[in-house]
């Protein structure tokens, strides 16, 4: 038992180390980790996590850490997941703040971080595709992407209500089905 | 108690702070405002910091914050206020979840929700897909066309594709390697 709480540590200490950026960048890695390697989830439930993740207080990738830690094994579950997503940003933060305040302005550091930046949006485009087979299954779907996307670019709307309007578009459409169907 | 304080301030901005990592900057302003442990131009150089090292950006600018403000225990203390509250909500929601996910309500609106999910997260991804490869940053500070398009940006990005769709390597490595052909190719 102890083993699985240490392998949930771990993993997701795994995890945090190798996202660099937003709790986006964390996507292509969970994917990898838990989906592929450890079936701790599914394509549809990372989706779930991030919507929800982008709506409820708490930046995402705590959000989403929490719900696969808490799925696996409860409330500690949760904490133990989130404890190891945070632990190498403890870790590096504190010995860079503490040795290398200039660590930002280094060449090398900004020479190797615009190529990383490269490495992770192609890693995110290839996730967000991956997401996108198993969401946009229908013609509603693929106009609820797109609607999402293009006001997300282009315009300064909240999350929140966002999220809020695809959920009701989703009863309104699946309603009028049965509606039809009946 | 300064310790408290921080617990305290960073509890908040994970309660009230929605969505991604940079979500949490304004609270973080206006606790420079309010309690002067750090300076606008040191905030300034932790989101810098943030950015450029590994872990979620959320949590590397409650860690520096916290460091800077008490040393090693602020740094904890700032993380763990920050995550607290997501915690809380996430096990509830997450509770409300398994009791109702065979809801005919509730999985229609995941039908709506999951494609607007995927939506936001390729939103994300244009936005540094015009950082990285193509340099809207570069081309906006100069208005010169030709900074618009990194060539060696470009042919990273299609050797990466290429290998990450023909191969099982972990993601891992792919960022090991990028970060080395951007420090060989000066990007």
């Amino acid at each position: 038992m102890k083993n699985e709480y240490l392998d949930l540590f771990l993993t997701f200490a795994r995890i945090g180390g190798l996202t660099f950026g937003g709790g986006y960048a964390m996507l292509p890695i969970l994917q990898r980790e838990v989906v592929e390697k450890r079936g701790w989830a599914t394509e549809n439930e990372l989706s779930d996590y991030y919507a929800i993740g982008q709506c409820t207080p708490g930046i995402i990738a705590v959000n989403v850490a929490t719900f696969i830690g808490n799925k696996r094994k409860g409330v500690l579950g949760g904490i133990i997941a989130t404890f190891g997503v945070v632990f190498p940003s403890l870790v590096i933060i504190t010995l860079i703040a503490a040795f290398l305040q200039n660590f930002a302005d280094l060449e090398i550091v900004k020479h190797a971080f615009a190529g990383v930046r490269v490495g992770v949006c192609v890693l995110v485009f290839n996730a967000v595709v991956k997401l996108w087979k198993k969401a946009v299954i229908d013609i509603p779907t693929g106009i609820i992407f797109a609607l999402v996307l293009l006001v997300t670019v282009f315009l300064d709307v909240s999350p929140v209500i966002l999220v809020v309007a695809a959920g009701i578009a989703g009863i309104i459409v699946q309603g009028t089905r049965k509606a039809v169907k009946k | 108690m300064i310790y408290l304080q921080l617990f305290y301030e960073f509890f908040k901005t994970g309660l009230f702070a929605v969505g991604g990592g940079l979500a949490t900057l304004p609270f973080l302003y206006s606790m420079s405002d309010k309690t002067g442990w750090f300076t606008y131009g040191q905030l300034a150089d932790m989101v810098a910091i943030s950015e450029s090292t590994p872990g979620p950006i959320g949590i590397n600018m409650a860690t520096y914050v916290g460091f800077t403000t008490a040393g090693i225990p602020g740094s904890i203390i700032a993380t763990l206020g920050l995550v607290a509250p997501a915690i809380v909500v996430i096990i509830i929601v997450a509770g409300f979840l398994k009791k109702f996910q065979n809801n005919q309500y509730v999985q229609n609106v995941f039908y709506g929700l999951r494609p607007a999910s995927v939506g936001m997260i390729a939103a994300a991804f244009v936005s540094v897909l015009t950082m990285s490869v193509i340099r809207l940053d570069l081309f906006q500070i100069s208005g010169v066309w030709t900074d618009l398009f990194s060539i060696p940006g470009i042919l990273l990005a299609a050797v990466v594709y290429v290998l990450t769709n023909k191969t099982k390597w972990h993601p891992a490595f792919f960022l090991l390697g990028s970060a080395i052909v951007g420090i060989i190719f000066q990007f």
